[in-house]
């Protein structure tokens, strides 16, 4: 075999391991991207396992895609991260799409309808912990606290459309980066 | 338009506009999906909780589902590629020239606003799935006198606190918090403590 096609062979399937394998998504695929990719297959160096983050970060979409594109690009050119996205997707694919056939005849079961009743109170609570971490990572200053008090009030009470809240939120952020600049100060 | 490319095309722009990862898509997902009528808030609701217990990113998790769910296999299919295609092409572009995109002032202007906007907007949600849960049948004063005297609202609250309390100080796994708030429910409705 090539040694091209084996290392995209290589991608795909690890890829897909580290789909098998993290729940929950997001920052909980980190620590097992690092096993795969950097400590077992040497594929990356730690630290620009840091900076597929920050560019995760950085740019729209779930981490683990950016992540997967990233990796696999460095490793094998576009073919490569083909690969290793196609493979990080393909397993939670497969169990949604099953999923997503009976999910609806499930819920009508009593005793179904009576968990999902439990689970919505629990679901609230994950949703708040997921607020206090995302403030915890973002920027603390008057203009990003003005910016998430102003995001929360023109959604949640006036239902302003969210793709308007969100480039407005960059437009702000911008110009309070180049005012910053201009007076020779950091952000 | 077909509704695989309405699919498509709604998955593709919040593929493209949602930043910081997980929970970060809900507030748009929750948008796109209500305003075509796909899913109803509880549904959604219900479908973090399946999310949260089988593997992968919610937000392709919810392209899949939703896809599904309008268009059958194609469907989850268009909407699932919509979704990873932006970040995909994205990363291509910048993995080149990495180093002066990550030094780049407008990048991190425009970073310093996104991640901002992002805790509101998951407040915002908050809110109104609060809102949603707590009070099913509006926030009418005729119907709140009968709200706070059904079981519901009452076990709600305590599993609510109960959970959040798990969670915030004693680290509790997402999922043992989906099953355990499950059981409760379950051991509620049978013992007629809450009616559905």
């Amino acid at each position: 075999m090539k040694p091209k096609l084996k290392l995209c062979l290589q991608l795909l399937l690890t890829f897909m391991k580290i789909g098998v394998v993290t729940f929950g998504g997001g920052y909980a695929m980190i620590p097992i991207i690092e096993n795969e990719t950097s400590k077992k297959k040497k594929w990356i160096e730690p630290d620009d396992l840091i900076d597929v983050i920050a560019l995760s970060e950085s740019t729209p979409g779930p981490i683990s895609i950016c992540a997967a594109t990233f990796i696999g690009y460095k490793l094998a050119g576009l073919a490569g991260a083909f690969c290793a996205t196609v493979g990080v997707v393909l397993p939670s694919f497969v169990i949604i799409y099953l999923i997503s056939l009976f999910l609806r005849q499930f819920e009508e079961i009593r005793i179904v309808s009576y968990a999902f009743f439990g689970i919505r109170a629990g679901v609230l609570a994950l949703l708040i912990k997921a607020v206090i971490s995302m403030f915890k990572k973002s920027p603390h200053n008057i203009i990003a606290y003005c910016i998430m008090a102003g995001s929360l009030i023109a959604v949640a009470f006036f239902s302003t459309n969210v793709i308007i809240v969100l480039l407005s939120a960059a437009v702000i952020g911008l110009t309070a980066a180049l005012i910053a600049k201009k007076r020779g100060r950091e952000l | 338009m077909s509704v695989y490319l309405l699919l498509f095309l709604e998955f593709f722009k919040m593929g493209a506009l949602t930043f910081g990862g997980g929970y970060a898509m809900i507030p748009f997902i929750e948008e796109t999906v209500l305003s075509h009528g796909w899913l109803t808030t509880r549904e959604l609701v219900d479908f973090i909780a399946v999310s949260e217990s089988t593997p992968g990113a919610f937000a392709v998790n919810m392209s899949t589902y939703v896809g599904s769910e309008v268009g059958g296999l194609f469907g989850s299919v268009c909407a699932t590629v919509g979704l990873v295609l932006p970040p995909f092409i994205l990363i291509l572009i910048i993995a080149k020239c990495y180093e002066k995109f990550k030094q780049s002032l407008i990048v991190r202007g425009v970073m310093l606003g996104l991640k901002s906007t992002v805790v509101g907007l998951i407040g915002a949600t908050v809110i109104k799935v609060g809102y949603d849960i707590f009070f099913p049948f509006g926030f009418d004063i005729e119907v709140i006198p009968y709200e706070l005297s059904s079981g519901n609202f009452w076990f709600i609250i305590v599993v609510f606190a109960v959970m959040l309390f798990l969670l915030l100080y004693k680290k509790l796994n997402p999922i043992l918090v989906i099953v355990l708030s499950a059981g409760a429910g379950i051991a509620a409705g049978y013992t007629g403590l809450i009616s559905l």
